[in-house]
């Protein structure tokens, strides 16, 4: 779309634009008419119940992490560093599972690109954790409590000089870059002496890095791309089109870590505020431009530190959802479909998020009471989730079909419901997940 | 003095805190006084968590209060002033899992209402928590999991501790973002808890029934 038309169209048609593009995917040559037409239906599916309508049948969308790599009988390991695996596995789970829509390959992160940049802030299959099991973030203060300043004066520069090469060790000379806002003119202080860094042995080390980084990257993105293009073929559509995350939640997850963020809280809140501020437009940016780029509304989001019991009410009213909600204002205004993935409770934040503009979003549950969402968002947003991960992990598929019925039931009944997983699905059943599918396609029709 | 201290630590009312502490050392005040208005504060603190009043962020914050305010008064504390608990639990996150957030939580309540916490940190190896409980004689294991790994690794915990005679001599409780009680049949654990308050709940229930 072009910049000039993107601009003078309003928020429904640019919403409308995005949602076309995404019922007709560029350059994908279909299997036959049959998965053309399977393709269309899914889609169509999924946009009706996002729009408050009554879709032919209750969408399926299993929520998944390295679930794929296990049922193809591979490990979390496997799926990181080869990449035919990891797009076979990803395949096969869509094509044998049938969803109505696929997450993508993207869960399993390519390992390479984080073992030539030696990130510090996870440990990973094979580097940290067992070749069996996923990813898990080391909490660690990356950004000092008193470095907000630095990160609201100008958060790419604060990325650059500070953070990245605290959470890269190769990337730790980028330590001397100056900002970038100081290349003006030709006048040697304006230009030339920014330069001089790049010329340091160790400087150019790290940048070598990112560039070994980078081919890795565009090596995994072509197989990556495979997957997408292989599976939208046989007619099932991508789910997401971008992802962004919640101000606070970029602040408390990975800057600050939980702890850092619950001092802050009491310590420095005005700072907070400041800094989720700050990161408001870029988060915004993040997810319109990946769901332009991919021609898809929907924009991940999953949401950590606002949930039940992880700050009171007061809390979140004044320091999680303002910006939260300013960056899904701002999505929407892009032709964005805000896709909230609230994991843990949200019983407590019902009665807040529940002030938003009708049919806009969708928000996914995890521990929260069904009953009660329906009744504070029936009629505001299109909702899924609450399959319990425990159950698809254990329990019997004969539970799990009894409790895809009762969801169905509690708040399927007029449309605006997409059946999901509570939580993201690494180590589950292949019959609980095959069970939650099957039993939505047979009680779902409306 | 002693209701200021504790009304302040309640209120997480940090520079207060500091000041009372600091005024009462240099009084030349008790000690173990001071520690005990702080052991009340944080059993009001538990209370209100439990009724809905304060949150993981209260709990956290007070935790860091009493972390400071415990190293101002060490060096005024004498070695033989040593603390009588109620009992033993050994405490940890299963093998492969490596969060600790919530079992430090669970940790730092069970301490301060009175338990002796035997802390063996993250990705604990079932045999390491048999080593436990075989050396402190403790009647209460913790296990603490975030993953849905986190379910097969408190499975062979729990089968660990049966096959060293353990079983019927320990109590198990688990608990986690994404424990249940089907989770808990899973396992072979003895009872789950939702937060730290519930944890502390099931240890002093253990302990009376012993």
């Amino acid at each position: 779309m072009e910049e000039r038309k993107w601009e003078e169209m309003t928020p429904e048609q640019r919403r409308e634009a995005l949602f076309e593009a995404w019922l007709s995917p560029q350059g994908i040559e279909f299997a036959g008419p049959d998965a053309e037409k399977a393709y269309r239906e899914r889609v169509t599916r999924i946009k009706d119940a996002i729009e408050l309508k009554k879709p032919d049948r209750v969408p399926v969308f299993p929520v998944i992490g390295f679930f794929p790599a296990f049922y193809a009988g591979m490990t979390a390991q496997d799926v990181m560093y080869d990449y035919e695996k990891l797009i076979s596995a990803y395949k096969k789970y869509t094509l044998d599972f049938e969803p109505d829509a696929h997450g993508g390959a993207f869960n399993p992160s390519p390992g390479r690109i984080f073992e030539i940049l030696d990130y510090q802030l996870y440990i990973w299959p094979g580097h940290g954790v067992s070749p069996n099991h996923s990813y898990q973030c080391l909490e660690e203060e990356y950004m000092r409590a008193d470095e907000y300043d630095d990160l609201i004066r100008d958060p790419s520069n604060y990325f650059m000089s500070t953070y990245l090469p605290r959470v890269f060790k190769a990337l730790e000379p980028l330590q001397k870059i100056p900002p970038l806002t100081g290349i003006l003119e030709m006048y040697s202080a304006f230009s030339a002496v920014n330069f001089i860094p790049f010329g340091m042995p160790d400087v150019q080390e790290a940048l070598q890095a990112l560039m070994e980084a980078g081919n890795e990257a565009v090596k995994w993105i072509g197989y990556v791309g495979t997957h997408d293009k292989e599976v939208t073929a046989a007619g099932f559509p991508a789910f997401f089109g971008g992802g962004t995350k919640a101000p606070f939640d970029i602040i408390g997850d990975t800057l600050r870590g939980t702890r850092g963020m619950m001092m802050d809280i009491f310590r420095r809140p005005e700072k907070i505020l400041e800094a989720v501020e700050a990161l408001t437009p870029i988060a915004i940016k993040m997810g319109a431009t990946a769901a332009r780029n991919n021609g898809n509304p929907i924009v991940f989001m999953p949401l950590h530190k606002g949930a039940d019991g992880f700050m009171s009410d007061e809390q979140f009213r004044r320091l999680y959802w303002p910006s939260l909600k300013e960056v899904m204002l701002g999505l929407v205004e892009q032709g964005c479909v805000p896709f909230l993935y609230a994991e843990g409770g949200y019983n407590s934040r019902l009665e807040v998020i529940k002030e938003f503009p009708a049919g806009k979003v969708l928000w996914g549950f995890d521990q929260t009471d069904m009953s009660k969402v329906k009744e504070n968002l029936g009629g505001v947003a299109c909702v899924g989730g609450n399959m319990p991960i425990d159950l698809l992990s254990v329990g019997k598929a004969e539970q799990v079909r009894e409790y895809a019925k009762k969801l169905i039931e509690t708040v399927g009944g007029d449309g605006g419901y997409i059946m999901m997983s509570g939580a993201v699905i690494d180590e589950a059943k292949p019959e609980n997940v095959k069970a939650m599918i099957e039993a939505t396609k047979e009680y779902g029709v409306y | 003095m002693g209701d200021d201290l504790v009304k302040a630590l309640v209120d997480l009312d940090e520079d207060k805190v500091r000041d009372v502490v600091k005024s009462r050392l240099e009084a030349g005040d008790d000690p173990l006084g001071i520690m005990d208005d702080a052991r009340k504060a944080m059993e009001v603190v538990g209370d209100r968590f439990a009724e809905g009043e304060y949150f993981i962020p209260e709990l956290v914050f007070a935790g860091e209060i009493l972390k400071d305010m415990t190293t101002a008064v060490k060096p005024y504390l004498n070695k033989a002033s040593e603390q009588k608990y109620m009992g033993k639990v050994v405490l940890g996150t299963v093998a492969g899992d490596i969060h600790d957030i919530g079992k430090d939580i669970v940790g730092f309540m069970l301490d301060v209402n009175g338990f002796e916490v035997h802390d063996l940190g993250v990705d604990v190896p079932p045999r390491k928590f048999v080593e436990k409980v075989q050396e402190t004689e403790s009647p209460i294991l913790a296990l603490s999991g975030f993953l849905t790994l986190a379910y097969d690794s408190m499975k062979e915990t729990v089968e660990a501790l049966a096959d060293a005679g353990l079983r019927d001599k320990v109590k198990v409780m688990i608990g986690g973002g994404q424990i249940s009680d089907e989770i808990r049949a899973y396992t072979g654990a003895d009872e789950f808890g939702k937060d730290a308050m519930a944890g502390v709940a099931l240890a002093k229930k253990f302990i009376a029934a012993e």
